[in-house]
């Protein structure tokens, strides 16, 4: 009971933040919604007993990733109207389109989950250590070792690319 | 209903209590310690030796005028001084200030809570802490604070990086994320990692110096460049938080730095028999003594170096400090692998 009660006021509180962050006018504050919202998605986390997700999701995002959005949205002026497609008519019907494909998207899963068996629940790997992030780590390096190596590999190519695209002579 | 609330409960109010007190003290102390290290007497007049300063600092800054710039961004502006302190403040949930002890015919742990991901969590709070200043720069509509909320932002998190690089070799060595865990591994290794790990102690305190702002890495305060700091265009109670927020980091730093490095609550030698007497002071005690010497150490740092200039600070940062917690995380690594 007290579980549900808490998962909705914060689904609720992630949800408004998230509405707030689209509508705010001032990008600045648009950015700190998205902290905002960013840090009930990590109370949402402890909420599933991940106290590790949770943390890491206010480290790389909360206070990673957002403070470079910050930066970027307080150094690029954008006061001055955006110059390309300034045809409001295109962008409605482009919103509309996208919106229709996620709704779409929302009904064909859940009506997969409504109309299909009910999934049987995979038991874990049964790992032999304990601990949220203990287990977190041996996943990683178990059951996921292949995604793993490739975000990382992903990860290695934007920073190599970046360093290329900012010092044209090395 | 004793245990699960009223206790950690006053727990908290103790700790945010004791940890407000301290940090006005630490603003004499600092005044103090710089005074004499400058044959000076430093305040003198609140008090015998100054010790009321505190107070009248207090009330100077609550009764003064808040201002409030006609062209900042209110919300923001009224916003950044709080999320400035309040993570200086939630990082005290995870220290731990001694062991389980019994008080009152009751097991009473010294530490408000011993998450599994202790250290983690101080480096995220720590992480989110850097919004503050960016914000109270970017709210005041004005160049000079914007400037040095920009310098404060770029030193934070290039210092983060090496730092928490460090704390990894630690987090090696130690085998567990908690901080009691951590101690309770120093307790059973017979030596504080302090003299396993000279290089992270030394990265860290480099580092730690550098996330509070302190000198020789006042970058974002230098007053001779920027008027004043992210917060010139502060006054009264808000000028305060910052200032509050920054020596309760200070604080924090000290005793993270004593709990990862200098065995936290233990006392000198804990498993020498022959020594069982120091038992006599209390963990906690001892706790407080190591951090003081830390803090001691920070003011000394600031009476005695000059401050950086931006670039250097920044190839320390990038250069040194990062490529040397790689290089010492991959030794730890090999050692630990080599040795068990």
């Amino acid at each position: 009971m007290g579980q549900a009660i808490a998962f909705y006021t914060l689904a609720a509180f992630i949800l408004g933040f998230a509405v707030l962050v689209v509508t705010a006018k001032d990008t600045v504050h648009s950015v700190l919604f998205l902290v905002l919202d960013f840090l009930f998605v990590a109370a949402l986390y402890v909420l599933l007993s991940a106290p590790f997700l949770a943390v890491i999701q206010v480290l790389v995002y909360a206070g990673g990733i957002v403070v470079l959005y910050l930066f970027v949205v307080m150094l690029v002026n954008l006061k001055r109207p955006p110059e390309a497609h300034q045809d409001s008519h295109r962008r409605t019907k482009l919103g509309f389109a996208l919106a229709a494909g996620v709704l779409i998207e929302l009904v064909a899963i859940a009506s997969y989950d409504y109309l299909g068996p009910a999934a049987t629940v995979v038991p874990a790997a049964v790992s032999p250590v304990s601990g949220n992030t203990e287990q977190v780590g041996w996943m990683l390096y178990t059951s996921y070792l292949i995604p793993f190596e490739i975000a990382s590999m992903l990860l290695l190519v934007a920073m190599i690319g970046a360093i290329v695209l900012a010092k044209r002579e090395l | 209903m004793i245990d699960q609330f009223l206790i950690p409960l006053l727990k908290i109010v103790i700790v945010l209590n004791a940890t407000l007190v301290g940090v006005t003290y630490m603003v004499l102390l600092e005044r103090k310690v710089i005074a004499w290290a400058q044959s000076r007497l430093g305040p003198m007049r609140v008090g015998p030796y100054g010790v009321l300063q505190p107070v009248a600092d207090a009330i100077k800054l609550m009764i003064k005028e808040d201002i409030t710039p006609v062209r900042a961004d209110k919300w923001v502006f009224t916003a950044a001084p709080v999320i400035a302190m309040v993570p200086a403040l939630i990082v005290y949930a995870v220290i731990p200030f001694g062991p389980v002890v019994r008080l009152f015919g009751r097991d009473v742990s010294l530490y408000i809570t011993d998450v599994n991901v202790g250290l983690l969590y101080v480096v995220a709070v720590a992480s989110v802490g850097v919004y503050g200043i960016i914000l109270a720069g970017y709210a005041s509509n004005s160049k000079y604070p914007l400037l040095a909320s920009l310098r404060a932002s770029a030193q934070l998190i290039s210092y983060e990086v090496a730092v928490t690089l460090t704390l990894v070799s630690v987090i090696l060595v130690s085998g567990t994320l908690s901080m009691v865990g951590i101690v309770n591994a120093q307790y059973n290794s017979h030596v504080w990692f302090a003299f396993i790990q000279p290089v992270a102690f030394v990265l860290v305190i480099i580092g730690g110096l550098a996330e509070t702002n302190r000198a020789p890495f006042d970058m974002p305060e230098a007053e001779q460049e920027l008027t004043g700091g992210f917060h010139t265009e502060y006054s009264g109670m808000r000028f305060a938080l910052f200032f509050l927020a920054e020596y309760a980091n200070m604080i924090v730093v000290s005793s993270v730095v004593t709990t990862l490095f200098f065995g936290g609550w233990l006392r000198p030698f804990p498993n020498v028999a022959a020594l069982a007497f120091l038992d006599f002071i209390p963990s906690w005690t001892w706790f407080l003594i190591k951090s003081f010497v830390f803090l001691y150490i920070f003011i000394w740092i600031r009476a005695t170096l000059p401050r950086y200039r931006y670039d250097q600070l920044m190839r320390l940062g990038w250069k040194v400090l990062i490529p040397l917690a790689i290089a010492n995380l991959i030794v730890t690594g090999i050692v630990k692998v080599m040795l068990l």
